[in-house]
Parts: C-alpha cells; structure tokens; sequence
C-alpha cells in the first residue's frame, strides 16, 4: 500500500466521521465541499476534515481509495457514504440522521429537522 | 475541453439505453444530470452513482477532466 493509502485509511479508522474536501470546514473552497461541511457544522457532528488541496497525494488517493471520481466524500466509521449530492439526499430524507445513530454519531436532531423544513 | 449536455447525455444513454435522461446545464462545466433506470433497482446510491461515473468513462477524473462537477441525480422507475 503507498503511503497515502495507508494514511487515508488511518485517518477513516481513527475518526468516527471524516470529510476529506476542498478548502476545510471552517474555510470550505469549493460549492460542494462548503454545502456537506455546513450540513455537519449546523447539525453540530465532530468530524475531522481533510483538505485535499493541501497534498496532492491524498487529492488522487482518496479517489482511488473508494473509487469515487469527485470531492468532497464523507466517511462515518471507515465507511464511505457518499458525495455531496448523496449527502444531500440523506440529509433531506432523515437517512442521515439514522445512519449517525446507529453508529453512535452524535448530532443535533432539532437543527436537522430545521434543514429539512428550510429546505421541505 | 468542457462537455456539452448532448455529449453527456450520449454517453449515458449508451450505457443506459432505457433510461429516463435529463441533462442540464449549459456552461460545459458545472452540470447536472438525473438518470431513472430499472438497472437502479436493489443498488444503494453510491452503487447507483458509480455505475452513472462509469458510464461517463473517466470525463471527470483529475484536474484535466472535462467536467468539473456534475451533479447527480439517481433513481429507480416509480
């Protein structure tokens, strides 16, 4: 395994929650990665976050790590869950909150329901 | 080189001949396409999406793909 491979899959082991994304959560630099990190901002989720701008490596190493063309890609406990209009969907539909849940995720279910009224 | 809707939607409709294919967009680069097709069907979204990114054989891969982003959207027949 190279060494980016072996890093992404560190850092998925090691955080309940990843989002490896362009720009970071507090500074997203990308419409995309900015929509998912403001959907676990608001709902209040800890989650590490992965600039892959910063490193070219893990940039194409995350791509081959899931097989998933496109950033940003969320990971709850190792897992690859999706890209942003995946996130999307699942947030608006509660499967989202249910997948958080079940892996012991703790988010704010009151400012989930909000994105869904805002957005019903 | 930036992707027109009809490009787009010829590679997709190759890979799904009986699909329900919209593509939208007219930039070249940030588009969106939904696809409604039977073959969906027992696959969750990420295996849905996959086989949608596989149909575009690489369009979007790297920073020298023709698409920057494509939003997808994915669907079984009602």
């Amino acid at each position: 395994m190279s060494d980016a491979q072996t890093q992404i899959k560190q850092t998925v082991t090691e955080n309940d929650v990843v989002l490896f994304m362009k720009g970071t959560k507090s500074m997203p630099q990308c419409g995309f990665s900015s929509r998912v990190a403001g959907v676990l901002n608001y709902m209040g989720v800890e989650y590490a976050d992965v600039n892959v701008l910063a490193d070219e490596n893990i940039r194409q190493g995350i791509k081959d790590y899931s097989d998933w063309p496109t950033i940003p890609q969320l990971y709850v406990k190792g897992e690859f869950v999706g890209g942003c209009d995946i996130i999307t969907e699942m947030t608006l539909s509660g499967e989202l909150d249910t997948l958080f849940a079940e892996n012991g995720v703790t988010f704010d279910k009151d400012a989930a329901e909000k994105i869904r009224e805002a957005n019903g | 080189m930036p992707m027109q809707a009809h490009e787009i939607e010829e590679l997709l409709r190759a890979e799904f001949p009986d699909a329900q294919i919209v593509v939208e967009g007219s930039d070249g680069v940030h588009m969106a396409a939904m696809v409604v097709d039977e073959s969906f069907r027992g696959k969750n979204r990420v295996q849905q999406q996959r086989a949608v990114y596989a149909a575009l054989k690489g369009k979007m891969d790297g920073p020298q793909g023709d698409l920057h982003a494509l939003a997808l959207t994915t669907k079984v027949p009602e």
